[in-house]
């Protein structure tokens, strides 16, 4: 790790730390809990976008499958760490048979599948009015007492949140960096290529699809405990779309894009649409004024600028005008 | 009498209805340098593809050291000791060399499936990267990226990739294509020092450089086998005349 990367963590970690004392009011911690929630789906899905090249609008479903699962077990009496760990790894399990079949086709075939995957387990809570309460929803009596701490208030929520998260993206740092890391990142490039040099492309796919499951559950497993709350519209489509936004909004192709992405769109949908009542559309606006300026996102769009800066700023020569990922 | 390194028997391809290979049989023999030529469309990459795994053939069987083929996915052949480089650069275009060949060597060894250890800290990986590198004289600057260095200098990577894995047996499809008389020259010597333990068979078009490379020559042409022999019995073969020069 360089001196830059160790102060920018650092930095990180104390504005996250800060993050209670700095926004005024509950309302603005709870929506940094919503950040911090959807910076993880964003992250798992991330796995699959940025470093494998596959493009998933079926994300929402773990939501579906984690998160039922987790408020099913709950309210059947089992007791708060059973059950999310059930949901996390039947959740998880799901996505092996999600990959699986997603796999069978390449390229458009695949975002078909997951999209079609996305709405069939949206269709079931839709319909399922036993076991989900259709469109009703189902509530979540209460958030559970990690090792006695309570969470019920939204700093305390808010922490709780932060330290998955931070857990959760301590792997993926550690992911982004290892050989399976570097195979994934092969396969996107050169699937053939990999083949020839005994890599097991399928396998690699697959088992990227299930770690990105593993996260999504465990954000899910989050997402529940937050709005103690699930219905079939937080796994409609419109969720996945919004996921995969955040993801090439902030940058698919840097580690911290997702982070970014989320933030920006979830303050945008929260935040602003107070304010502003056509919300959605400044979105779009946002989303294709960036696309235009930085094609790879706002992270990697911003380090290409900063390099350039620095260097129109040292011998003001010419640099690439386009910006290309760097990691 | 030894195994063949490379059994090829009875392989048929079509595409449509094109026949791209038509019932091709041929044996290299362990250590031997063969030559494939033949014009535009013989068969010669389609055969290599078939070999590989790329594609399926209709009909035929292929045999590494005795093994057959048929069925296997494509790096499965790989981890028997197979490997290939291709007429049009496959590389990783946006790394740097020196991570082309770590890449390489990754699909032979079970550490690839680590998603926790840093690569970088693999330093043994690093170190026969950058030999598989000197080997192809690109010790300097092997932390390039790729897109920023020359047409050669990515033939001479192609190569290293596929010598890193120290195969047994090695495919060149068309390892001179594009290079100038001089690169041409460089890459030659690099074949030449590849040591006896590998079977190389390569596709060629130059044939000044090609013909006093192999010990034997196959020509296709339209997906068959048309003449097999020394470089002499080829050369001297009416059959090849007949194709290269059309009467």
């Amino acid at each position: 790790m360089t001196r830059g990367s160790v102060i920018a963590v650092l930095l990180a970690t104390v504005v996250f730390m800060a993050v209670p004392w700095i926004v005024p009011g509950n309302f603005y911690i709870n929506m940094a809990s919503q950040v911090l929630i959807y910076a993880l789906f964003a992250l798992s899905l991330n796995l699959m976008l940025g470093y494998g090249g596959m493009v998933s609008l079926g994300h929402a479903a773990y939501l579906g499958v984690a998160g039922y699962t987790c408020i099913l077990l709950v309210t059947a009496g089992y007791n708060q760490l059973t059950a999310a760990v059930v949901a996390v790894l039947f959740s998880t399990a799901f996505a092996g048979v999600f990959g699986v079949l997603s796999l069978r086709a390449p390229g458009l075939g695949f975002i078909m599948i997951t999209l079609a995957i996305g709405q069939i387990v949206w269709g079931i809570a839709y319909r399922a009015n036993a076991l989900t309460g259709g469109d009703n929803g189902m509530s979540f009596p209460a958030r559970p007492m990690p090792f006695g701490f309570d969470i019920q208030d939204a700093k305390n929520f808010y922490y709780f949140t932060l330290i998955v998260f931070a857990i959760a993206f301590f792997f993926l740092w550690r992911f982004s960096h290892s050989p399976f890391g570097a195979s994934l990142k092969g396969t996107k490039e050169q699937p053939r290529r990999m083949r020839m040099l005994g890599h097991n492309v399928w396998l690699i796919q697959l088992l990227t699809f299930v770690m990105a499951g593993f996260w999504a559950s465990i954000a899910s497993v989050l997402y529940v405990y937050y709005n103690l709350f699930l219905s079939p519209h937080a796994l409609a489509l419109q969720q996945s779309a919004e996921i995969l936004l955040m993801a090439i909004l902030g940058g698919a192709t840097s580690l911290t894009g997702p982070i970014v992405g989320a933030l920006i769109i979830t303050l945008i949908k929260n935040v602003i649409s107070t304010y502003v009542e056509r919300w959605n559309s400044l979105l779009g606006v946002i989303f294709v004024v960036v696309i235009i300026f930085m094609p790879y996102g706002l992270v990697p769009g911003c380090k290409q600028l900063w390099k350039r800066l620095q260097s129109r700023g040292k011998n003001s020569a010419p640099a690439r005008t386009s910006s290309e990922p760097t990691e | 009498m030894t195994t063949p390194a490379l059994e090829i028997v009875g392989l048929n391809k079509h595409f449509g209805g094109l026949p791209a290979t038509k019932d091709v049989s041929l044996r290299v023999m362990p250590g031997e340098r063969r030559l494939i030529i033949g014009p535009n469309g013989a068969g010669k990459t389609t055969m290599f593809n078939l070999v590989t795994g790329d594609l399926r053939p209709d009909s035929g069987s292929v045999k590494l050291f005795g093994q057959e083929l048929s069925g296997m996915s494509t790096q499965a052949r790989v981890h028997l000791g197979l490997a290939r480089t291709y007429q049009i650069l496959t590389l990783f275009p946006r790394e740097t060399l020196i991570h082309n060949v770590v890449l390489a060597l990754l699909g032979l060894e079970a550490l690839r499936w680590n998603p926790w250890a840093f690569l970088t800290g693999y330093r043994h990986i690093y170190a026969d990267a950058q030999k598989a590198l000197a080997q192809v004289g690109l010790a300097d600057g092997a932390e390039r990226v790729v897109g920023e260095t020359s047409y050669g200098e990515r033939r001479r990577l192609e190569l290293a990739m596929a010598l890193a894995q120290k195969p047994k047996l090695l495919m060149l499809d068309e390892p001179l294509a594009g290079l100038s008389l001089e690169e041409r020259q460089t890459v030659r010597e690099l074949l030449d020092k590849i040591p006896r333990d590998v079977t190389i068979v390569m596709i060629e078009h130059d044939m000044d450089t090609a013909l006093s490379f192999a010990e034997r020559i196959t020509v296709l042409h339209y997906g068959e086998v048309i003449v097999e022999g020394t470089r002499t019995e080829v050369v001297a073969d009416p059959r090849t005349r007949e194709i290269y020069l059309g009467d």
